[in-house]
């Protein structure tokens, strides 16, 4: 009975002590790995492959980080979690980074003690139904079961949602993508909802893509960006401008095809500064000059990333919309590299 | 010459608290015990000070804010309006639900099969050693998992029930609908109502019990009492004169007479669940979820009460059996007579075990996304206000209440079925 009270409480302290320890970058730096959260398996986003590897959207966040700080983008460790464990992985220092289409809401920032980075995915909340059954609004809903992802604002959203239109739904609570997908398609629930990439995705990978629909509706606001634990800046710092360096590419047209020859040097001062080969910026952030030059070539810059998992010419099939570059009339814009 | 001299009066010295053997395990004791609670201290101390220091100071003022997130098997009103103590309470009726449900369930099966095992058949005395042996073996979340999966991919969905060529149908005279939703079955409704009695006014625990139901109870057990009587009346013909006049036509209208007079006079009539929009309405809804954990929790607990049935039934003597067989008892008379009364004793105190660890495996619901307390309290709010610590010490708490209550209703049982030694 002691031993185990003594035990419990160790393990708590050891949780406190963990989330109280600062300098993540030099405990990145001294590890060789990075820590990285991702999904338990989205394809697109976040999903092994078949020899093991990870791959996806959220995926090259993660290698970005990793080759900006280690120079390999290839020294991450992927960390599964769910919409329930994620926060308390990043609160107790298991990971040092969480890019798991994880939306910036207030009391996430401000009461749950995180800092969102920035933004790399704009999305919004909608529902998937299949098409034989003739529903073609959400406000048709009413008595419909709802498969939903446990711990997640879409709940919340989902719950709002049906409360200010006076339908009712039956909620079916669940943990991971691939079990939602199990009820969904064996007619468990009528309807899935999370957020409309995350449809899109999950449609991708069923046998008949074509029978179900994603209804109009798009019932909330949920910017997607990776996330850090609050209170260690330099780290934040690092995170927030290893994200901002990939925008900041496809914006001046740094491509993993060009980069070689444009390292070597141009007539535009901001692309040597990002590329090192101009600047301290490298040594400002605590990190080598070819920093940025190492995090674009993990996997290419954003729009090369969009366009490889989860883009037009993929299963999935989303279009830019709202994450084009604001000179395409999106909401992309990062602050300038000076 | 004889002198009488008094033992030496010895002084006490503060190194007799180590040299001295009849103090010296209590000094052990007293020091070890400073030095466990200071090292408590210093871990809650390193906690708290954490704590502060990320910001997170220990504070339940969150219970009172409103939850935002809808529970779909709620026993009491709740709404997603509610507070996320409110939520933690729907979550605690529903761990107690399937913990009661599981612990009948498991009992019952539990004795059937722990007596089969013993059985001289060979072939069911195989059987049941392979049932125990296989759920004994499997963790219990995967056989929750699996049954889930089972009534998932087996059962038709609701609208498999629609239209002229339908390929599922209700079964009972259209009363129950099993679908891969769940089980949809009547519902007991009064046209006369009592209403409802409110307990707790507006708190959180605020809780509503039907007044028809209290009043239908009271007219069972008035009927049962009265049954007993007319046993124990019996019982005393029976050991004057050697006669037992016939009873069980008293019996049963004891019983039966009262609740049906007292049903009829409440209006009772069965609410039948039918296919309406999506789903079905109307009727009790027993989810899936709740089904699942319930089989799997009872069936695996029932192969770890079988072998206590199986070790209480042979740790009573061979004699015994026999003698009873010798005054001309019939097998079944000589189990329910004379064996099972004296193996109880060897059976309940690792049954009480096994009730408590039924409970504490209910927590394994989030699998199956049934919303018990670890679900609501431990899951969704715990994840919406990132109240980690503060989540957890009470879970911890909810848990060890209801162990402790069930350990301690279990042992007063214990003692009142004890061998009494005169």
């Amino acid at each position: 009975m002691k031993k185990s009270v003594f035990l419990g409480a160790l393990t708590v302290a050891g949780l406190a002590a963990g989330a109280a320890a600062a300098g993540t970058l030099d405990d990145v730096k001294a590890r060789g790995k990075l820590n990285c959260g991702v999904t338990t398996g989205l394809v697109g986003f976040a999903a092994p492959d078949a020899n093991g590897t990870w791959d996806g959207f959220d995926v090259g966040i993660c290698r970005a980080v990793a080759a900006a700080v280690l120079g390999d983008p290839t020294a991450v460790e992927f960390v599964p979690t769910t919409g329930k464990t994620r926060f308390t992985a990043l609160a107790s220092g298991e990971i040092d980074v969480l890019a798991r289409n994880t939306t910036w809401t207030f009391s996430r920032d401000v009461d749950l003690k995180f800092d969102f980075v920035g933004v790399n995915y704009y999305d919004g909340q909608g529902f998937m139904v299949p098409k034989a059954l003739g529903v073609s609004s959400a406000k048709d809903l009413d008595g419909a079961t709802v498969c939903i992802q446990t711990g997640t604002t879409t709940e919340l959203n989902l719950a709002d949602f049906f409360r200010s239109n006076n339908i009712s739904y039956e909620p079916v609570p669940i943990e991971t993508n691939a079990e939602a997908q199990q009820q969904y398609l064996a007619g468990a629930c009528d309807v899935y909802t999370t957020d409309a990439s995350g449809l899109a995705a999950t449609r991708a990978t069923f046998e008949d893509p074509a029978a179900h629909i994603v209804l109009p509706e798009i019932i909330s606001k949920e910017p997607l960006g990776p996330l850090v634990r609050h209170g260690d800046n330099e780290w934040g710092d690092v995170v927030r401008w290893a994200l901002n360096a990939l925008i900041a590419a496809e914006e001046l047209g740094i491509t993993s095809a060009n980069i070689a020859e444009l390292s070597a040097g141009t007539n535009n001062p901001e692309i040597n500064r990002i590329l090192g080969t101009e600047g301290t910026l490298g040594e400002m952030l605590g990190l080598s000059p070819d920093w940025a030059k190492n995090a674009i070539m993990a996997g290419g810059n954003y729009g090369e990333l969009f366009e490889k998992n989860i883009g037009a010419s993929t299963p999935i099939g989303l279009s830019r919309g709202l994450n084009a570059q604001w000179t395409d009339g999106g909401l992309l814009y990062t602050p300038p590299f000076r | 010459m004889t002198t009488l001299t008094d033992p030496p009066k010895e002084s006490f010295r503060l190194s007799m608290l180590i040299y001295d053997t009849r103090y010296r395990s209590a000094t052990i004791q007293v020091v070890a015990m400073l030095g466990f609670m200071l090292l408590a201290a210093w871990l809650i101390n390193n906690t708290a000070q954490n704590l502060n220091a990320l910001g997170k100071p220990i504070d339940f003022g969150f219970l009172g804010e409103s939850a935002g997130y809808d529970i779909n098997q709620r026993l009491i009103d709740y709404s997603s309006r509610s507070s996320h103590m409110r939520a933690a309470f729907v979550g605690l009726l529903n761990t107690l639900v399937v913990a009661v449900l599981g612990c009948l369930t498991a009992t019952v099966l539990g004795i059937i099969i722990g007596v089969l095992r013993l059985s001289k058949n060979w072939l069911i005395a195989r059987i049941m050693t392979v049932y125990v042996e296989m759920f004994r073996n499997v963790p219990v979340l995967l056989w929750i998992v699996f049954l889930m999966a089972i009534l998932i991919e087996t059962l038709p969905p609701p609208n498999a029930f629609r239209g002229e060529n339908a390929t599922a149908t209700m079964v009972l005279s259209d009363s129950v609908a099993f679908t891969n939703r769940g089980v949809y079955v009547p519902e007991p409704l009064f046209s006369r109502s009592l209403g409802d009695l409110h307990l707790f006014g507006e708190s959180a625990v605020r809780f509503d019990i039907s007044l028809d139901l209290v009043v239908v109870l009271i007219a069972l057990i008035g009927g049962i009492i009265g049954a007993r009587m007319v046993k124990k009346r019996a019982d005393r013909i029976q050991e004057a004169t050697g006669d037992r006049p016939t009873t069980w036509y008293l019996v049963l209208g004891l019983i039966a007479v009262p609740t049906i007079i007292v049903m009829a006079a409440l209006g009772f009539h069965l609410g039948y669940p039918a296919l309406k929009g999506f789903n079905f309405q109307g009727g009790t809804h027993m989810r899936n979820s709740l089904i699942a954990l319930w089989l799997a929790l009872s069936l695996y607990t029932a192969a770890f009460i079988a072998e206590n049935v199986r070790a209480g039934i042979l740790a009573i003597s061979k004699g015994q059996t026999e003698a009873a067989g010798a005054l001309g008892l019939r097998p079944s008379r000589i189990m329910r007579l004379v064996v099972l009364p004296q193996a109880l004793r060897v059976i309940i105190p690792p049954l009480i075990s096994q009730y408590l660890n039924l409970t504490k495996n209910s927590s394994l619901a989030i699998a199956v996304g049934y919303m018990d307390i670890t679900g609501t309290l431990g899951g969704i709010t715990m994840n919406q206000t990132g109240r980690e610590l503060e989540c957890i010490l009470m879970l911890m708490l909810v848990y060890l209440v209801i162990s402790l209550t069930i350990s301690f209703v279990m042992n007063w049982y214990n003692e009142s079925v004890k061998l009494r030694e005169r």
